[in-house]
């Protein structure tokens, strides 16, 4: 079936154009939601791609939050539609409070962009529905701040509640038990730091990105 | 009147010669006012006007049917068919980044990607050729990470991948470092649009950043003189501009939106020497001129004289010439974008650029549009090879310690500590990325993201060691060298841009160096068929009144006419035969101008090895038809470092070693005979192969077979792939105090 994705597009993001070019070559529908507006168009499902919404200038999301269509997305999500959140999507996520935690500066203080081995730990969220638990797959990172952190506690919830989507099995930021990806108690809300949209074709190193973005758009 | 100024220092304070202010006073006619007299310093600079090198840059080819725009304007642009077509240009931030190293760097990528959406272009690609002092000198190393740092903030921000560059470090670039950036971007073909302003009654629109007081006089004062050790030199941060990648982006999205709406007529990038510059340059295009009103300029800071409004170099600005109906429109979509739009000019008929104080105020300065730049002085200043360069020629670079083992692991060095730090691959297109021959892109259509099953190919060269020993034939090398980089991608060339770094123009040797490194370009790009269509020239590279060696960086543009699968890498297969293609060096082979001489023989003279250009160009050719018709498992050209440090990647890579036969004496392993490439074919089509290879005119040898956990080099010479792996990664991290890589 094919489902029509509202890809968020604030100042400073740049990844809108990819996503929805993934989002298409795999027969889905995409089209670009405008940070100022409510109106999200009737679409099926959301993504806030990857970018420097609002330049990051004070903290990634930190601003983006507050931005009109995040009012909409909120009830969005609360109402059980599927929310993907790539790189500064997931920063944003956090920031807004539809997922926990927060992603501070890689523990190595650079950025980071390469190809990085993921596993899936649950597939119990909308991106899982075409794999099993163990599945591991290549996915690139490309990020300043993507090392994970929340309370021990909030790690415990998580753990007991199947809410750790990805794993890396070789930690390139110092993130928290491994994370790379995170979702909501109702698996609706997914936040990831590797890019999907960016292991979608063989001349780009891999293809391991369909299944993910497949599995959204069946959501 | 006399053509004497009343006070000489202050137009030589400006960096203005007597003499050309006395060129000024027989322009107008007149004395100029501080405020000409400001505006005519910024534009008749060297790094403005081009006038030590422009006498030399005439006797480059710059045409060629596919050739759209080629130098003069903000960017070259080809024809790559399919109603597409591409801008590209390389430019030098070298001084602002000796000073500020961050900011430097960072300005330098905002600079140059402003003039690929000049043309209409949205840029997709971003190469950052550096070059920086000793590793083991402290202050090298900080302008290293502020620049690579900057390279990353602003690019990554911005949004635009990093796909390659080079890295490079050396003596001759302590205090005065090499920031070269190179921009790519696609465009529909008829979007193309030039920096001209037309249409009497139309506006120039200032649109982005606030004008404030960073960056005055940064062409002038800064570009165009060298450093010493001094405090002045420190007294001149305030030239150098600071860059904000989130403006930058908005003013971007809002530039192509404006295009795209077919609601700009011209529109010209602020850079060196500011709205001056813009000014002017679009009157002039257009055959027009332009009344400019600098109370209307938005400015950072109250007060601001008008010379400063006028020669500021504030950067994330641009001048878009529009039509006054269309003005709410354009105020809509700047609004949109959260970017300033001022109403700053108005296109007259008369050819004179007139800056007023308010629309009905006071004239403040008033003269002819063209004159700041076609009127730029144009020297050919003396020219003398260096007296003892038949003593330099004579000596031999082959001495020193030798133990081919340790001095290939020292010649090793891994530049994924600096490309992990880029975005490179935004956009879905990098096939191969940094860190390889020749980059790799997917060409797609800018309407609609079609894939068009082509692909872009890009690499950025340079060599400073050849060029130092012989600035034309090691010149002719590093567009040789950048053409085979592209080869090994299946790429064929189609274009050049050059970024020319020399030293101090005033120095005969340095203005003989540039003419010779011309005339060593112009030789190349005639023989592969590749225009030059864009550049910049670098002067007054100089330290304490030493001048960097001289350090010609080129960028090549190519095309993969049938991409379906990526081509192959570099690294060794197993169990396979490994070919030695192209040039054939005489037994007594040169080490001159080597990696090798220079770094451990401690030689840097002598005679580079004979370079057959001709050769070169059918090698380069039968390679790249040979990756585009998948005929290889693996191939690598081979440059710094020679054949060693080649294979040496190739084992890294592939995590597989090779048994090579003979080569291995230094002179064999270590020389850099140009025109060479290693490649691996199964053995089945060994013979047909070198059949091919033969038919059509290019040498080609067996020199041995991949396998194996070690990569030896006849039967003395042998080094497992594991400490080679562990000696290329960790080079460049433990020099920079940053630990130690597991191999």
């Amino acid at each position: 079936m094919t489902q029509r994705v509202g890809v968020v597009r604030f100042p400073g993001t740049n990844c809108e154009f990819d996503t929805i070019d993934a989002i298409r070559s795999l027969d889905g529908e995409a089209e670009v939601l405008w940070h100022g507006q409510y109106d999200l168009k009737n679409v099926d499902a959301i993504v806030i791609p990857g970018g420097f919404a609002h330049g990051d200038y004070l903290r990634c999301g930190a601003i983006a939050k507050f931005s009109p269509i995040m009012d909409s997305i909120n009830s969005f999500a609360q109402d059980g539609g599927p929310v993907l959140g790539i790189c500064n999507g997931f920063q944003v996520l956090t920031e807004a409070g539809l997922l926990p935690g927060a992603l501070q500066k890689n523990a190595g203080m650079k950025f980071l962009c390469s190809m990085q081995q993921i596993e899936f730990v649950s597939t119990s969220n909308v991106l899982g529905h075409q794999s099993t638990a163990g599945d591991r797959l290549l996915i690139p990172i490309n990020h300043f701040e993507g090392n994970y952190v929340c309370s021990p506690e909030v790690l415990t919830q998580m753990q007991a509640e199947n809410r750790i989507v990805f794993r890396y099995t070789d930690n390139p930021n110092g993130s928290t038990a491994d994370i790379a990806g995170i979702c909501n108690q109702a698996g609706n809300v997914v936040g990831m730091m590797p890019h999907p949209e960016r292991a979608t074709s063989h001349l780009l190193g891999s293809t391991d990105g369909n299944s993910l973005l497949k599995s959204l758009l069946a959501a | 009147m006399s053509p004497a100024p009343e006070d000489a220092s202050v137009h030589r304070a400006l960096g203005l010669s007597d003499d050309e202010y006395q060129r000024i006073y027989e322009l107008l006619d007149r004395h100029p006012n501080h405020l000409e007299l400001a505006m005519y310093s910024v534009m008749w600079s060297e790094h403005c006007s081009y006038k030590s090198s422009k006498i030399h840059l005439k006797r480059l080819p710059t045409e060629a049917p596919w050739v759209l725009v080629g130098p003069g304007e903000n960017a070259g642009v080809i024809d790559v068919g399919d109603d597409i077509a591409v801008a590209i240009r390389i430019e030098s931030h070298n001084h602002p980044s000796a000073i500020e190293p961050y900011q430097g760097a960072a300005t330098g990528v905002g600079g140059i990607l402003r003039d690929i959406f000049t043309m209409g272009a949205r840029p997709i690609a971003v190469m950052d050729p550096l070059r920086f002092g000793p590793i083991d000198d402290p202050r090298s190393r900080w302008i290293a990470e502020g620049v690579i740092s900057g390279v990353s903030g602003y690019g990554n921000s911005v949004g635009v991948p990093t796909v390659g560059g080079e890295i490079v470090f050396d003596e001759t670039y302590k205090g005065n470092p090499l920031v070269n950036v190179l921009a790519m971007g696609v465009l529909p073909t008829e979007r193309l649009v030039l920096g001209q302003a037309s249409g009497v009654g139309n506006l120039a629109v200032l649109l982005g950043a606030s004008t404030g007081r960073d960056g005055i006089g940064g062409v002038s004062v800064l570009a165009s003189a060298g450093f010493d050790e001094s405090a002045e030199d420190t007294d001149k941060r305030p030239s150098v501009q600071v860059g904000d990648p989130f403006e930058e982006k908005r003013l971007l999205e809002a530039c192509l939106e404006l295009l795209d709406e077919g609601l700009v007529s011209g529109i010209q990038d602020l850079g060196g020497a500011g709205i001056t510059c813009a000014t002017s340059e679009t009157a002039s295009r257009g055959g027009a001129g332009m009344d400019v009103d600098v109370t209307a300029i938005h400015a950072r800071e109250n007060n601001m004289e008008p010379f400063e409004l006028m020669t500021s170099e504030s950067q994330e600005r641009m001048l878009a010439i529009i039509k006054p109906e269309d003005l709410a429109q354009v105020e809509a979509i700047s609004s949109r974008w959260e970017i300033k739009a001022s109403v700053i000019g108005r296109v007259t008929g008369t050819g004179q650029l007139r800056i007023l104080d308010g629309f009905d105020g006071d004239v403040l300065a008033n003269l002819p549009a063209s004159t700041l730049h076609d009127d730029a002085p144009e020297y050919n200043r003396p020219i003398t090879p260096p007296s003892d360069l038949a003593e330099r020629r004579a000596k031999d670079a082959s001495q020193g310690p030798v133990s081919c083992v340790d001095d290939l692991l020292s010649l090793l060095r891994d530049p994924a500590w600096i490309y992990s730090q880029y975005d490179h691959q935004l956009f879905l297109n990098t096939v191969v990325g940094p860190g390889n021959d020749g980059t790799l892109l997917r060409l797609r259509n800018p309407r609609n993201g079609e894939e068009t099953g082509r692909g872009i190919a890009l690499s950025t060269d340079g060599n400073h060691r050849w060029c130092h020993i012989d600035p034309r034939q090691g010149t002719a090398m590093v567009v040789a060298e950048a053409v085979m980089n592209i080869a090994c991608v299946g790429a064929r060339p189609l274009a050049v841009v050059n970024c020319l770094n020399f030293g101090n123009p005033e120095h005969p040797e340095v203005m003989w160096q540039l003419s010779e490194a011309v005339d060593g370009m112009a030789e190349a790009c005639i023989a592969f068929d590749a225009p030059v269509i864009g550049g910049n020239v670098s002067l007054y590279n100089e330290t304490n009144a030493v001048d960097i060696a001289p350090t010609p960086v080129v960028g090549v543009i190519g095309m993969h006419p049938s991409l379906s699968t990526p081509p192959p890498s570099i690294g060794f297969p197993p169990d396979a035969s490994l070919l030695l293609l192209g040039q054939v060096p005489d037994t007594h082979v040169s080490l001159a101008g080597s990696q090798w001489a220079w770094e451990i023989g401690e030689c840097k003279d002598g005679t580079l090895p004979i370079f057959d250009l001709e050769q070169a160009v059918r090698t380069s050719q039968f390679v790249a038809e040979a990756v585009q018709k998948q005929r290889l498992l693996a191939v690598h050209d081979i440059g710094e470092g020679g054949l060693a440090v080649a294979a040496a990647e190739m084992a890294i890579d592939g995590g597989v070693g090779a048994q090579i036969i003979d080569h291995d004496d230094h002179l064999s392993m270590f020389n850099e005979s140009g025109g060479r490439f290693l490649a691996v074919v199964g053995e089945k089509l060994v013979d047909t192969f070198l059949r091919d290879a033969n038919d059509h005119g290019v040498p080609a040898t067996q020199i041995g077979r991949t396998g194996g956990t070690s990569l030896n080099f006849g039967s003395e010479i042998t080094i497992p792939v594991s400490e080679l792996e562990f000696a290329y990664q960790n080079k460049l991290p433990e020099a920079l105090g940053l630990g130690t890589v597991s191999a």
